[in-house]
């Protein structure tokens, strides 16, 4: 009967619940969509990165990714002998040999990044060959090149024309050597579209004097939430003396903490929008337990213990609180749910929108992320607001006095 | 027997600031089956002294028992406990629960005393059909006049089985066919269940129902007389 007493009170004041709980649901409304568009598009942003070329996570010799030199490498077959196979979080692997080195035609030089590649192990991985936009993929054997589009713009190369590259090789050796173009691809991501050049994992290990070694292993990971516990069990077969795991927040510090700062502007706002719901809420509730003295007066008079009393309350108030949390996050649902699919395009909100996005080489499209999560999390700090509200009711009615309160 | 005893029961409001001698050593004993008016004129010590009965004030001196049990041994949540098994209160309006219907109004009392839901019914069908009331049971406090809430609250009252029922000035707000009314009913149920009452009030016609008139003068029992 004391559910009934608080359900029935709700609707005594119909005007005022209904006001309560649509501010509720709309301030979950707007969180929840908030939410979805950011974690969406740092999502988005993260696997494009991950997906073009990282990989969620990265074996290397130690002390590789702080300096990156062909010194820096370790043998291949030991590393690939000391990868459990029945690590299963783990789909697939790419080897690769990374330096830098000096491009050249005649008179136009430019420093890149080469990448040497298993080309079947790189595709499964990075899909390649997708992004091929003139000529072909390289096969295992290959001894040609495969030029970002920037690259081969800088250098005025094509198909079929003859790349110099000059570097330092292991050990302090010379490397020089020329190679013919095979193929031109376009990666978004700017940075690396401007210095990336794919050679196979055998002609680089050539061209740097370093036969049978390699600078790391992308691994190739199911998803996010796979990764941390494919890290772990790599850790802890791997000798953290001789080699580094390094998941894809360690490789792209950079973006982690943008991703980070956004987020933080995110949370001022929804605290900001919450603390006006607390008022919102905090306000009915004082009219609430203030028109009711008289009832509790009688109440606890008759009877009704004060926890009793105060259980029908805060049943009332976390009620009206859940039900415009509920009606916020059934509106905002299917609203998510088609932006999840149809992302949101921000092109037609003009060039400025359109570039900040190919800075970090994307579409300016932002498909939010239809996650639970999200949405209950809204559904939870709700609850937390109102129960750390009813405080106010429960100091009233523990120091309510029947004879005091009858007479109001 | 006596359901209500007290002993030299002395009220002061505001010790601090402007004392207020509400009541000046009330000694009184009241026994089962009693229909008590206590009446006296306004600001004479009336409502303090049935709110200290009712355990629901404190006096600053003197001891009250209730059917054996001093009430100043209890603590604040045995007081409530204490009230809702042993007193049945009856204020002068707005009683009831707005939101539930003249029946639930009543079972509510028996449900906090833990009674089968079988019992419940029975016995609010029972009350309400005593007081009159067999076709407004479903009706909500709002769609009752004052003189049927008032008999809704008496059978809330009665439904705890208390030792006695407490009603500060009960008429004061009905006219004077349901102050009748109300009148006679609550004199049956004391000859035919011998329920003991106690009720407060200025009204003559209340007054001469009763059949013993504790009469009270700033503070001291100033007349006590048994018809
Ligand atoms: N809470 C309070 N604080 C201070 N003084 C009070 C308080 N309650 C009552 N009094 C005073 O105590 C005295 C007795 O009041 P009480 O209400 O018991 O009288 P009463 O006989 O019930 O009067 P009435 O017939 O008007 O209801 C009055 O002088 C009143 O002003
Ligand atoms: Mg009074």
């Amino acid at each position: 009967m004391l559910l009934t007493l608080a359900l029935r009170n709700i609707w005594r004041n119909k005007r005022r619940t209904l006001i309560t709980i649509t501010a509720v649901a709309f301030a979950v409304f707007l969180a929840s969509i908030m939410r979805s568009f950011n974690k969406g598009a740092w999502d988005n942003v993260i696997n494009t990165s991950v997906n073009l070329f990282f990989g969620y996570a990265q074996i290397h010799a130690n002390g590789f990714w702080d300096d990156q030199t062909i010194d820096n490498s370790m043998d291949y077959q030991e590393v690939v002998r000391s990868l459990d196979p029945s690590n299963d979080h783990i789909l697939g692997y790419a080897p690769r040999l990374e330096s830098f080195a000096l491009a050249s035609t005649g008179d136009l030089t430019q420093g890149v990044m080469i990448v040497g590649i298993e080309p079947d192990q790189e595709e499964a991985l990075t899909g390649v060959s997708d992004k091929i936009i003139e000529g072909n993929y390289l096969d295992a054997s290959d001894d040609g090149a495969l030029l970002a589009k920037g690259v081969a713009d800088k250098l005025k190369l094509g198909l079929g024309d003859t790349l110099i590259l000059i570097s330092q090789g292991y050990h302090g050796a010379n490397a020089a050597g020329k190679y013919p173009v095979r193929g031109i691809f376009k990666y978004a991501l700017p940075d690396l579209n401007k210095v990336l050049i794919y050679l196979s994992l055998k002609t680089s290990q050539h061209f740097y004097a370093a036969d049978n070694r390699i600078t790391s292993v992308a691994l190739k990971i199911a998803g996010q939430r796979q990764v941390d516990k494919a890290v772990n069990s790599l850790k802890e077969n791997l000798d953290p003396e001789v080699y580094e795991v390094m998941d894809y927040k360690e490789l792209m510090p950079e973006l982690m903490q943008a991703r980070q700062l956004d987020e933080g502007g995110d949370y001022i706002v929804m605290g900001i929008l919450y603390a006006l719901i607390a008022f919102a809420i905090f306000g009915t509730i004082i009219m609430m337990t203030q028109e009711r003295m008289y009832e509790f007066g009688i109440l606890t008079a008759i009877g009704l213990g004060r926890w009793q009393l105060f259980a029908v309350t805060i049943l009332e108030i976390i009620t009206v609180g859940l039900l415009g949390a509920l009606v916020g996050i059934i509106i905002a649902i299917p609203v998510v749910y088609n932006w999840s699919v149809n992302p949101l395009d921000l092109s037609m909100m003009g060039e400025e929108a359109t570039a900040a996005f190919e800075k970090f080489g994307m579409e300016p499209l932002i498909p939010a992320a239809f996650e639970a999560p999200i949405f209950i999390n809204q559904a939870i700090l709700i609850f937390i607001i109102t129960c750390i509200l009813g405080i106010f009711p429960l100091s009233k009615i523990l120091t309510l006095n029947p004879v005091k309160a009858m007479r109001s | 027997m006596a359901v209500i005893i007290t002993e030299q029961i002395e009220k002061i409001y505001n010790p601090d600031k402007v004392p207020v001698h509400a009541l000046r050593g009330v000694d009184l004993e009241i026994d089962e089956g009693e229909f008590t008016a206590i009446v006296g004129p306004s600001g004479s010590g009336k409502t303090t002294l049935l709110n200290i009965i009712g355990g629901l004030d404190t006096p600053t001196k003197g001891k009250v028992y209730i059917a054996g049990t001093d009430i100043s041994t209890l603590s604040g949540n045995g007081m409530i406990n204490f009230r809702k098994d042993h007193i049945g209160f009856i204020f002068q309006s707005y009683n009831l629960i707005p939101v539930l219907t003249a029946r639930e109004n009543v079972e509510f009392i028996m449900m906090l005393q833990k009674k089968s839901k079988k019992e419940r019914d029975q016995r609010a069908n029972e009350l309400l059909d005593a007081v009159g009331l067999h076709d407004k049971k479903n009706k909500r406090p709002m769609e009752l006049s004052g003189g049927q809430q008032q008999r809704v609250a008496v059978a809330r009252a009665l439904a705890s089985k208390p030792s006695f029922i407490l009603a500060d000035e009960p008429t004061a707000n009905l006219d004077s066919q349901s102050t009748a009314d109300l009148l006679d009913m609550m004199a049956e149920l004391n000859r035919e269940e011998g329920m003991t009452f106690v009720f407060s009030t200025h009204d003559q016609r209340v007054i001469d129902r009763a059949r013993r008139v504790i009469t009270l003068i700033d503070g001291k029992i100033a007349k006590d007389e048994v018809r």
